[in-house]
This record gives structure tokens, C-alpha cells and sequence, in this order.
């Protein structure tokens, strides 16, 4: 079972992301601050991570930065979650090695499109 | 509400101007659609609608009922699989059949809100091997003004952006203004809009190398359908090709097309030599 890790510090946001997660099949874990997150990572790489930007210790941008200096970080599958929506965010966070970007607000149509896009989920054609 | 003989009148009507294909079970349809329409217009109700469209009087009125009633929904890259083939088989084909001063012709039939014929204009602009360096014209045609000019345009919200676009695409050929995703000029450069009507003569239009004509029949009866297929076969160049949406046949229609073989959805010519069916994954 492919596994994703949610970090966002809106419990909401994990609740809503689990759910549709769990739907297409992935196992869930949560972390709801980039500190925490990158624990959870030393320990086991999840396959995909879903990444808010904006948490009040450790943002978004500094998980990645951390995450991809080790070759190990640079297997999971990034995908920013953010309400970031303009295009120096986008590009900042495609340069730092986000292999996608969802803006929020969103839905389970295109997670499971950004999913598919990284390799994670089979297309349904 | 609307009685009977209006709602037949009505389903005649569009018949007649757009060939949309209105079943007795559609009322709901009708009312959400034209409500709006009525206010808009100050109409009391459907009965003064009916009268109004009987009487010829009202071209911009007729026009909005027609344009109300299309189904305007479209995605980037929608289906993907028919973006996928014109890559890797119809453009390789099509290019190694014409000098390098061709000009490659791409006709979208029914191009809505533009998704479509600016997936094409992106995917040519990332692989400009795919053209060899020949000219492309696209040109996106619909019946609808008001999608059109969204179209031309280029304008998308969030939502309509993320589907079917990689954050790659979106960085490279979109600028944000305000809460809109516009396209940028190089893309809008390649494609020509013009309003038409596919049950009008396609004369005017000239010969197409490709023709991109998805999810619009369906909203069609069969005879219609026959019609608009047989004099698309004569805009389409003997070795160009037809593509249909995902739920679209030409099979049993219109024996002017037949299948390529392992590409569905996509058509040639009946009589096209065999060599381009040859035209392989
Ligand atoms: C569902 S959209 C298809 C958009 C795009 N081809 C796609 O597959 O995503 C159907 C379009 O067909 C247009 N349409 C309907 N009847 C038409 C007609 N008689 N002539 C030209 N366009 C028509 C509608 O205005 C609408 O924009």
C-alpha cells in the first residue's frame, strides 16, 4: 500500500485530505508542523507527502529545503497544498523540488489528477 | 411554466438552429437554462418566449436561447489518449506526407472555452518537432459567442487550471492576473477563434490536415450527425484525420470514415491509401 504523509496544521485540512486519500487506496499518516513531518520522514519515507505552506513553526518551504538535502528526501513525492496561489510561491516551491502544486482550495478530483501526475496512481482512462 | 406545445415549439427550435436534440424528459433543462434568460430580457414567461422566437424578431434573443442551451463544459487536455496520439502518431504522419513549407491545419469543431485548441497550441509549443518547423494554424470554432470570447480571452479560475495541466505547464504558459490564469500571448498567437455553426456549409473554411471535433455530436440525432460527418469528410485533407470524443462514433454513421486501427476515437478516410493507417503507436 502506497503511503502519504498529510502536513498541514489545520486539522480540517487532514480530515478532508485523509478522507479522499484513504478513498484512492493510500495509507495516512499526519503531521500538523514541518518538525514533526521530517521526524516522521527520518523514520519512513512515505511515497507521496501533501505539504501546506504556511504552519507557525516550521513552514512548508523549510521542509522541502530539508527533506531534499538528503538523498533520501529526494524519493518521496512532493506535492504542495497551499492557498500560495500566485506565481513567485508556485515557482519557489517547483525550484526547490516540489514535483506538484495544488492551490486551496481543492477537491478529490484533482488530488487524484495531481497523484496520477506524479506517478502514484494509475490513470483511469 | 412551460406547457406542451411550447415545449415542443422550443425542442424544434433548437433543433432547427443547432441541432441540440432536446427528449420529451427535459423540462427541467430547459426551465434552469432560460430562466435566467427571461430575467435578463424582461420576458414574462415562456409562452411570450415562444412568441417572441416565432415571430423572427428577436435575432439576439434567439441567439441567447441557442447559446443557453449548449453544454460549455471542457478540460485541458481532456481524455488525454487523443493528445497523446496526435504526438506520437497522426503529427509524425502528417509531416512526413508534406513539404516543410506546408502549412499544418488543425480545425477544433466545437472549442468551447478554448481548453482544447490550447492543449494543442501548448503541446506544439513543448515539442516543436512535432510540426518539423512547419507553420500551424489552429483555428476554434463554436456556435456560442459567449464562450468564444472567453476563448480568445484565455482566462481560466484556479480550478479549470489544475486540472489536466502540470505545475510546469501552468508556470511556463499562464500569467496570473488577479484571481484569473491568463495564457500567454504565444499561445493566443496560434489559434484563431470564429463563431460558426456546425450545421451551416463548411465552404469557408478551407481543408484541415486534422479535425478535432469532440463531445459535440452527441447532442445530435443520427441524421445529423450523418450530415456533419460526411461534409467533414471533404474539409479533411485524403491523408488528414478525424477525432471524436470518447463517447462519439463514426461507425454506422457515415461511411465517408473508417477507424485507425489501435487509436480510438480517431477516423480517416474510408478510401485513404493504407500506408497512414500504418501510421503506428
Ligand atoms: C461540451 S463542449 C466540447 C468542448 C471540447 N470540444 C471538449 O471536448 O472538451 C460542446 C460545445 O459545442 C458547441 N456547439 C453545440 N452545438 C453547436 C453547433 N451546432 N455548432 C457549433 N458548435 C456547437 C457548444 O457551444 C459547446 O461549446
Amino acid at each position: 500500500m502506497k503511503t502519504c504523509l498529510v502536513v498541514d496544521d489545520s486539522s480540517v485540512v487532514r480530515k478532508v485530505a485523509r478522507g479522499i486519500l484513504e478513498d484512492l487506496g493510500f495509507c495516512v499518516e499526519e503531521a500538523a508542523d514541518g518538525a514533526p513531518a521530517l521526524e516522521m520522514c527520518a523514520r519512513a519515507m512515505p511515497d507521496a507527502i501533501l505539504l501546506d505552506w504556511s504552519m507557525p513553526v516550521t513552514d512548508g518551504l523549510a521542509v522541502l529545503e530539508q527533506l531534499r538535502s538528503s538523498e533520501a528526501g529526494r524519493t518521496p513525492k512532493v506535492i504542495f497544498c497551499t492557498a500560495k496561489n500566485d506565481m513567485e510561491h508556485i515557482a519557489r516551491a517547483v525550484s526547490l523540488g516540489a514535483d506538484e502544486y495544488i492551490m486551496k482550495p481543492f477537491d478529490s478530483e484533482i488530488l487524484r489528477e495531481k497523484l496520477e501526475a506524479v506517478g502514484l496512481l494509475d490513470r483511469v482512462d | 411554466m412551460i406547457r406542451p406545445a411550447d415545449y415542443d415549439f422550443f425542442a424544434r427550435f433548437l433543433k432547427e438552429r443547432s441541432g441540440l436534440i432536446l427528449t420529451d424528459d427535459k423540462h427541467y433543462l430547459l426551465e434552469s437554462r432560460l430562466i435566467p434568460l427571461l430575467n435578463r430580457f424582461a420576458i414574462p414567461d415562456f409562452a411570450r418566449l415562444a412568441e417572441i422566437l416565432k415571430s423572427n424578431e428577436a435575432p439576439i434573443i434567439a441567439e441567447a436561447v441557442v447559446e443557453a442551451m449548449t453544454t460549455n463544459e471542457s478540460l485541458f487536455f481532456r481524455d488525454k489518449v487523443p493528445f497523446e496520439d496526435m504526438a506520437r502518431s497522426l503529427l509524425p504522419a502528417l509531416c512526413a506526407a508534406r513539404l516543410k513549407t506546408h502549412t499544418l491545419r488543425i480545425w477544433c469543431a466545437a472549442a468551447s472555452t478554448g481548453q482544447e485548441p490550447y492543449s494543442i497550441a501548448m503541446m506544439l509549443a513543448e515539442k516543436p518537432e512535432l510540426t518539423g518547423g512547419r507553420r500551424v494554424q489552429i483555428i476554434g470554432t463554436d456556435i456560442s459567442s459567449e464562450v468564444l470570447e472567453r476563448a480568445r480571452a484565455g482566462r481560466y479560475n484556479q480550478f479549470e487550471v489544475q486540472r489536466g495541466l502540470s505545475v510546469q505547464q501552468l508556470l511556463k504558459y499562464f500569467v496570473k492576473s488577479g484571481d484569473w490564469w491568463e495564457v500567454v500571448p504565444q499561445l493566443k498567437a496560434m489559434i484563431e477563434y470564429r463563431k460558426f455553426n456546425l450545421l451551416d456549409p463548411f465552404g469557408g473554411l478551407g481543408t484541415f490536415d486534422l479535425i478535432m471535433c469532440r463531445n459535440v455530436l452527441i447532442y445530435f440525432d443520427v441524421p445529423t450527425k450523418a450530415d456533419i460527418l460526411a461534409r467533414m469528410s471533404r474539409q479533411l485533407a485524403p491523408d488528414g484525420f478525424l477525432q471524436l470524443g470518447g463517447a462519439e462514433t463514426a461507425i454506422g454513421i457515415c461511411d465517408a470514415f473508417r477507424p485507425l486501427p489501435d487509436h480510438r476515437g480517431t477516423y480517416v478516410h474510408t478510401r485513404a491509401p493504407a500506408t497512414i493507417v500504418a501510421a503506428r503507436r
